[in-house]
Order: C-alpha cells, then sequence, then structure tokens
C-alpha cells in the first residue's frame, strides 16, 4: 500500500510538472481574463503618431480624455469636472475632476493637460483645425487650464473630446514634450487599464491589467464617455490570431472571448451558434468610399467626376462586399447616417441617377477615353471587391479602364504619389472609414478641399467649399452649423470630391458568458463582464 | 566555412536591393490613413528613407558587420530581439516536425522497400502523392475541425512556451507540426524506399542474408546504412523548405514565430526587419547544409574532406 501511495504522489507530482507552474492558477482565474482577437496587428504604440486604429484603440485601454463623444455623438466631459466659456467665447477655462492619476502614482496637472494638447494638435487634423484658432493656453492652477482663442471657435469641445483618429488622449508632460514626429519611448497613462509592456510581443500578444486607482465617472459608458468601470483583472489582445477561419474556430471552442471583426462569411454561422452572440456595439458603422485623383484628367474635370457620381449607385457595392442585407444601408450622405450631420441633403446627382444619366454625363463632359486607373488592394477582404464593382459600372457608363490589383500597402505606397497615372499614379481608389471620422465637416478629409495643400490623397481643390468649411469652423450655433453641413455636403456632391458608396456595420462576435457590450466604435474593453 | 561569406553577401546585397525596387512606402503605411503627404514626408526623413540608396546600404552594411541587424521601422524594436521572441516558436514547430516526419517515413520507406510491389508499398506510395498533392492549409483546416472542433482533444490555436509546462507546450504543437510534417513524410519516405531498394540489390545484401543475418539487422545494419547519404541529404533539403512551409502554418495556427513575423514585416514593407529576418534564415540554411555535408563522413568513412 505505502509504495502505490508513494508512485500516485510520484504521478501527481509528473502530472503538475506536465500542465506547468501557471496552469492552474490560470485556470482558476481564466474567468477575471478577457481574451479578445482585435481587427488586426498592434505595432505603433503612440496613438498620436499614427491614425492607425489598432493604435487608437490601444491608447483607449491606457490614456483618458478630457472629453467624449456619446452614442449620440454628443461631447461629454471625462477627465474635465467643469468648463467654462467667457461671453464672447474666446476664453475657454476646463476644471479637471479629483483622484486623476497616472500609473505611476503621479496626479494629472494641468501641465500634462497642456502639453498633450500641443503635441495633438501638430498631428491630428481637427487638432490642427484648432491651433489656428488658438491664441495660447495657461494653467493657473494644477487641476485648472485655460484656452485663449484668437477668434470663436465652432468645433473646440468636439476636437478635444473627438472620439476617433487621433484622440486628445492626456500623457504625463515628460512624454508629451516629445517632438510629435517621434514615438513616445513611455506608455504611462491614467486610462482603465495599464499597459504591461513586459509581456507586449508584436504579432502575438499586447496585455493590460485593471488599473485599480482608476476613478470612473459616474454615468453609464456611452460611446466613449461614462464610467470606464473594470470588472476583470486582465484584457489580453491575441495579436498571432488573423485567419478569419481560425478566429471563428477558437470563439466556438471558447478559447477567445471577442472577435473584434468577425468576417461577413461567418455571419449566419456564427448567429445560429447557441454558444454566441453578436452584440451591436458599433451601429454607426463604416462608410464606403470611392476618392478621385483630382491632379489629372479625367478627373481634373468636375463633369467627368459627376459622371461617375451618377454611375456609382450604392446598392450593387453594398451587395457585392458586405452582401447580408441586415449589416448593410444604402445612405446618400458624406456624413454618416444617424449622426447629427447625416442628410440626403444637396445628393441627387448619386442618389435620383442611373446609368443612362451617367452614359450620357459622360458624353457631355469631353472625356478622352484616357483609361482610368483604379488600385485593386487584393489581400484586404474587407473592401476588395469594391474595385470590380466600380470598374463594370464605369464600363457601362463609357468608361476605359485599368484596374490594377496590389497589396493594400502598395496601395497605401502608391495613393501618396501624385505623378501621373501612365507614370506610376492613380485615377481612384476605395476605401472605408468608420463613422467617427467622417461625421463632420472638419473631420471628414475628403472634404478639405485646399488642392495640394490639403494633403488627403486626391488633393481636390474648390475655393467655394474650403470657404463653407472655413465659416462652419467658426460657427458657434448648432442650427447654422447644421444648415452650413449641409451646404457643404450639397457642393461636395456638385463638384463631386469623392463618391459615399454606403454603409455597413461590423459585427464584433462574442461567447454568451460575456455581458456589458454597450454602444462605441465596437473597440472598447471596459465595461464589460464574464460570467 | 569561409564559402559561406560571399554566400550572405550576395543575399544581403539581392534582399537590400529587391526591397527597394517593389512598390509601397513603409512611411505611408505607418502614417496611417488620414495622414497626409507632408506627414509621410517626414516620416520617411525620420526613418532615413530620403537618402541615397548607397548611402542606406552603406549604414545597413556596416552595422551587420557588428552584429547589428537594426531598429524595426514598424515595431519599433531590434530585429535581433525581434527574432530572439519569435525564435523558440519556430524551433519548436521545426524540430517536432522534422522529428515526426523523420521517425515515421524512414520506417515506411524501409517497409515499403522490404515489400516492395506489395499492398503497403502502394499504399505507401498512394499516402505520398497525396502528402505532396495537398495544400498544407487545407490539411490544417480538416485536422482543426476533427481533432479540436470535433473530437475537442488540442486547441485550436495559439502556442505556450515550454517554460509554461511541457504539456501546453507539446498539445499546442501537435497539430501544426503533423500538418507540416506531411509532405515531409511523403517525401522522405520515398526517398528512403528508392534509397534501400537500391541498396537491397546489391552484393553485400545477398551475402548477409546468406550469411543467416536476421532480416531486420539485414534490413537497418546494411540496406539503411548504406542508403543514409541521399536520406540525410533530403532531410537537409527539407529543413531549407521548412523554412516556407512555417509562414502558412503559423499564420492558420496563429503561432508567433518567425514566419509570421516574415508575413507582418512584408506586409508593412518593413525593411530592416525582412533583410534581418532573410539573412537568418540564409544563415541558418547554409549551417544546416554544412551539417549535412559534414555527416556524411559518419555515414560513409570513404568520404574525406
Amino acid at each position: 500500500m505505502k509504495a502505490r501511495r508513494i508512485a500516485a504522489a510520484f504521478s501527481l507530482a509528473a502530472l503538475a510538472s506536465l500542465l506547468g507552474p501557471n496552469a492552474i492558477a490560470q485556470a482558476q482565474s481564466a474567468d477575471r481574463v478577457l481574451r479578445v482577437v482585435p481587427h488586426s496587428n498592434l505595432a505603433i504604440l503612440d496613438p498620436i503618431w499614427t491614425t492607425a486604429y489598432m493604435s487608437r484603440n490601444h491608447g483607449y485601454m491606457i490614456y483618458d480624455t478630457l472629453f467624449g463623444t456619446d452614442e449620440k455623438a454628443q461631447v461629454k466631459p471625462q477627465m474635465v469636472e467643469e468648463w467654462s466659456a467667457n461671453a464672447d467665447k474666446r476664453l475657454w477655462t476646463f476644471k479637471l475632476r479629483k483622484g486623476l492619476e497616472f500609473h505611476d502614482g503621479k496626479p494629472v496637472t494641468s501641465e500634462d493637460v497642456v502639453a498633450s494638447i500641443a503635441r495633438w494638435g501638430k498631428r491630428d487634423a481637427m487638432g490642427s483645425a484648432l491651433m489656428t484658432f488658438v491664441d495660447r493656453m495657461d494653467t493657473p492652477a494644477p487641476d485648472t487650464f485655460r484656452i485663449f482663442l484668437r477668434e470663436p471657435c465652432g468645433f473646440l469641445l468636439e476636437a478635444l473630446g473627438k472620439p476617433s483618429s487621433n484622440v486628445l488622449f492626456i500623457m504625463p508632460k515628460r512624454m508629451a514634450d516629445t517632438d510629435a514626429f517621434k514615438q513616445i519611448e513611455e506608455h504611462i497613462g491614467s486610462g482603465p487599464y495599464v499597459f504591461k509592456r513586459d509581456e507586449f510581443k508584436p504579432g502575438d500578444k499586447s496585455v493590460y491589467l485593471k488599473n485599480t486607482k482608476y476613478v470612473p465617472r459616474k454615468e453609464p459608458a456611452s460611446g466613449s464617455t461614462g464610467g470606464k468601470n473594470v470588472y476583470v483583472d486582465r484584457v489580453e489582445w491575441n495579436l498571432a490570431l488573423r485567419d478569419a477561419q481560425a478566429q471563428v474556430n477558437a470563439l466556438q471552442k471558447g478559447e477567445v472571448d471577442i472577435l473584434e471583426a468577425l468576417a461577413f462569411d461567418h455571419y449566419e454561422s456564427v448567429k445560429k451558434d447557441t454558444t454566441l452572440q453578436i452584440p451591436a456595439t458599433a451601429p454607426a458603422g463604416l462608410q464606403y468610399m470611392a476618392r478621385f485623383n483630382h491632379l489629372h484628367k479625367p478627373f481634373d474635370n468636375a463633369k467627368v467626376r459627376q459622371a461617375v457620381l451618377a454611375a456609382f449607385s450604392q446598392q450593387p457595392f453594398l451587395q457585392a462586399q458586405v452582401g447580408v442585407k441586415e449589416l448593410y444601408r444604402v445612405c446618400p450622405s458624406m456624413f454618416t447616417c444617424g449622426t447629427p450631420y447625416g442628410s440626403p441633403f444637396g445628393s441627387e446627382i448619386q442618389s435620383k441617377s442611373n446609368m443612362k444619366k451617367a452614359q450620357e454625363l459622360v458624353k457631355a463632359s469631353g472625356y478622352d477615353g484616357t483609361p482610368i486607373v483604379i488600385m485593386k488592394p487584393t489581400d484586404l477582404a474587407s473592401i476588395q471587391k469594391l474595385p470590380d464593382v466600380a470598374a463594370q459600372l464605369l464600363r457601362q457608363a463609357g468608361f476605359k479602364v485599368d484596374l490594377q490589383a496590389m497589396d493594400w500597402q502598395t496601395l497605401v505606397g502608391r495613393r501618396a504619389k501624385k505623378d501621373a497615372p501612365e507614370k506610376g499614379g492613380w485615377h481612384m481608389f476605395l476605401t472605408a472609414w468608420q463613422a467617427h471620422d467622417i461625421w463632420n465637416p472638419i473631420a471628414n478629409a475628403a472634404l478639405d478641399a485646399r488642392g495640394e495643400q490639403s494633403g488627403w490623397f486626391g488633393w481636390g481643390k474648390d475655393d467655394k467649399l474650403v470657404e463653407l468649411r472655413n465659416q462652419f469652423m467658426r460657427e458657434v450655433d448648432d442650427a447654422k452649423k447644421k444648415k452650413l453641413a449641409d451646404a457643404i455636403q450639397a457642393r461636395a456632391f456638385e463638384v463631386g470630391t469623392h463618391v459615399p458608396l454606403g454603409e455597413y456595420v461590423q459585427p464584433v462576435a462574442a461567447r454568451k458568458n460575456i455581458s456589458g457590450f454597450f454602444v462605441s466604435n465596437g473597440n472598447l474593453y471596459w465595461n464589460l463582464k464574464k460570467n | 566555412m569561409l564559402a559561406t561569406i560571399p554566400v550572405l553577401a550576395i543575399v544581403a546585397v539581392l534582399v537590400f536591393l529587391m526591397l527597394r525596387l517593389t512598390p509601397g512606402d513603409p512611411a505611408a503605411i505607418l502614417a496611417g490613413d488620414a495622414a497626409n503627404t507632408e506627414q509621410i514626408a517626414k516620416i520617411r526623413e525620420g526613418l532615413g528613407l530620403d537618402r541615397p540608396l548607397i548611402v542606406q546600404f552603406g549604414i545597413w552594411a556596416r552595422d551587420i558587420v557588428s552584429g547589428d541587424l537594426g531598429e524595426s521601422f514598424y515595431f519599433k524594436m531590434k530585429v535581433t530581439a525581434l527574432i530572439g521572441q519569435r525564435l523558440e516558436a519556430t524551433l519548436s514547430l521545426a524540430t517536432l516536425t522534422i522529428l515526426f516526419a523523420v521517425s515515421t517515413a524512414v520506417p515506411l520507406g524501409v517497409l515499403a522497400a522490404w515489400r516492395f510491389g506489395g499492398w503497403f508499398d502502394r499504399m505507401l506510395m498512394g499516402f505520398s502523392v497525396m502528402g505532396f498533392s495537398i495544400p498544407v492549409f487545407v490539411l490544417a483546416y480538416i485536422l482543426i475541425w476533427v481533432v479540436s472542433l470535433k473530437l475537442g482533444w488540442l486547441p485550436v490555436q495559439g502556442y505556450k512556451p515550454i517554460s509554461e509546462g511541457f504539456w501546453p507546450f507539446l498539445r499546442h504543437l501537435i497539430l501544426p507540426s503533423i500538418t507540416l510534417a506531411v509532405i515531409y513524410v511523403a517525401l522522405i519516405a520515398r526517398v528512403t524506399r528508392a534509397s534501400v531498394l537500391e541498396a537491397l540489390g546489391e552484393d553485400y545484401i545477398r551475402t548477409a542474408r546468406a550469411k543467416g543475418l536476421p532480416e531486420s539487422r539485414v534490413l537497418i545494419r546494411h540496406a539503411l546504412a548504406n542508403a543514409a547519404i541521399p536520406i540525410v541529404t533530403v532531410i537537409g533539403i527539407g529543413i531549407g523548405l521548412l523554412i516556407g512551409g512555417v509562414v502558412v502554418t503559423e499564420s492558420v495556427y496563429a503561432i508567433p514565430g518567425l514566419g509570421r513575423l516574415t508575413v507582418d514585416a512584408v506586409l508593412a514593407r518593413d525593411f530592416p526587419t525582412i533583410q534581418g529576418v532573410i539573412l537568418f534564415f540564409s544563415v541558418v540554411y547554409v549551417v544546416v547544409n554544412l551539417l549535412v555535408d559534414l555527416s556524411y563522413v559518419f555515414f560513409d568513412p570513404r568520404i574525406r574532406y
């Protein structure tokens, strides 16, 4: 008997060593670990240096923001307790709420805030526009900062609380003082999670621990506002799992908890699986867009661009690319439908058009038969079918088309080139924007019509549009801003800055035992419980 | 050994030039979708990509000589550190694959040669045709569906380092290793069969049998030992081919190894990482071939270098 007991003890010891020192402990705490598969890889850890969504999402985990934008596109305070503007709206005073602390234990001060605004203002499009209004900023008290404007600005709070890249994340002054064109070396924020730098392996995993000192707001979570309550100890982003089929397999088997970007092909099978759910986390969704290169013929001619607008009915693009009816919607707006500026105003050239009209417009435009170079990304499943539809519709309208296949990163490099299409340039590319990046005339890069000065690829130029946009920036009355946004959209359709191709929702998939989802951009990981 | 230096130098020049001639701009990729041309130009300048090609190559070559593969544009880490981070997973996968392939294929090949023309031989030849033909990712999905999803025996994805326990380490590598090994089993089994078959026709085999040696001893001690050189050569080539195979396998099974790193680096046009990884793979390939050459002495004492 004694020999058997000794043998049993040895067997157990051997089993424990096989299982590994951490395996048992990990199994016990698995319900406190949220395992997420993000939509892409995380490589750049500075959310101000790049506009990449993954870097933005990483920023939301570890940094906090002065303001946020809720699910109804309303700006709400986050780190700010109270704020006021003087009578002529040129002096704004902000007071930070109590208890804000960076992960290194140091308090968040107004000096940190001012330095963060300054760095962000050098990189972000809306931030740069804001800085043209800012005369100076000062810090009369450690919890108070002031912004002095040269003239009233109609989007100050929208800029400070903008929910998408580049988000104004507040960093310690020593980090925020880094040259805006160099990446930060430290990753200390005051947000709901602490970044585990020692466990970060790009292409493998990124780990975040609950910030136990974080004091959430009392309001419910909504968009990037409200209480950032954390109910798990640890969030692990699985950066290695990027094959769509393997992602669904892992979710079904319970090896991961959330898929940030469920492939459309798997939507129906996941919907039928009783152990899984598809929460409505980002109903605002994304918008597909076709962008012209305004520098070269034939798209340097507004009449040719209008012919394309007439030819590009949204339905075929949505049907081919998304396919699942409940995930897409036709939206003849350059802003996102369902948000404050989303409306069909002035969109008739596209929304009430048809192929016959497009053919007439092509003939009337004086199009000389130049083949349209469309760049088609073959490796980006989320948009790869759009160029085929565009090519077919253009041919039907009477254009010659040169559809050139390439990988997305080649496209990204090539679209920055201003050379003529026959010398390595391009005529058209198609892409998708998250709702938050296009839902107002300042954030929407395609509406910046300052020509080559505007910077965003395509370099559209229209003085009237620039003037309307400038008026929008200065307008502080909401009703007048709405009218200006309508006017901007109507003008953009008239001159054909780009073509909106409809909207879709990117489904998120999760295990049934995850609760607490709320409406946001779909990539925020507070408020979630694992039962 | 000295002959490896020009080989590596040629690889270095070719990789450097090919990357620069390939379309794609690392600065535009790093800047993100909403960046403008001015911001991209500043990033390009920061990365040193605005300098003449010859200057860029000179800096890189100088650093390599001092053992520094440079810093990744994309991951903002030293390339040597990145390779170090990913090496364990790939090395583990490759080692298990080769072990599995050799331990399965060699006995199968010997048996097929011994039973030449019989049902076992025909079955093995059929299997090897299938092994060559079936794409790695198709086999991977079939195995995942059967073994992981239906039977629930093994995880569908991921990698656990050996420091987290031997069993978690092993169970995450069983399916990827089998997936990757199938083609090598087919290749090595065929070569083993052919080599042993040839050896079995030799006079010394007849002599061994005439002496009354047991058949197992004839097969292993006499036939296999004399057929070893082509088999070892194929195994060496197989290790080279394995480098390509891990790229797909690591992607399907979400293993954060060098294959996955290569894909990420190529997609991001991360020149220093691509250059570093390819140079590293070249060194591995050269070393493996050197070891194979040296092993000939062991298997055939008549060979002298």
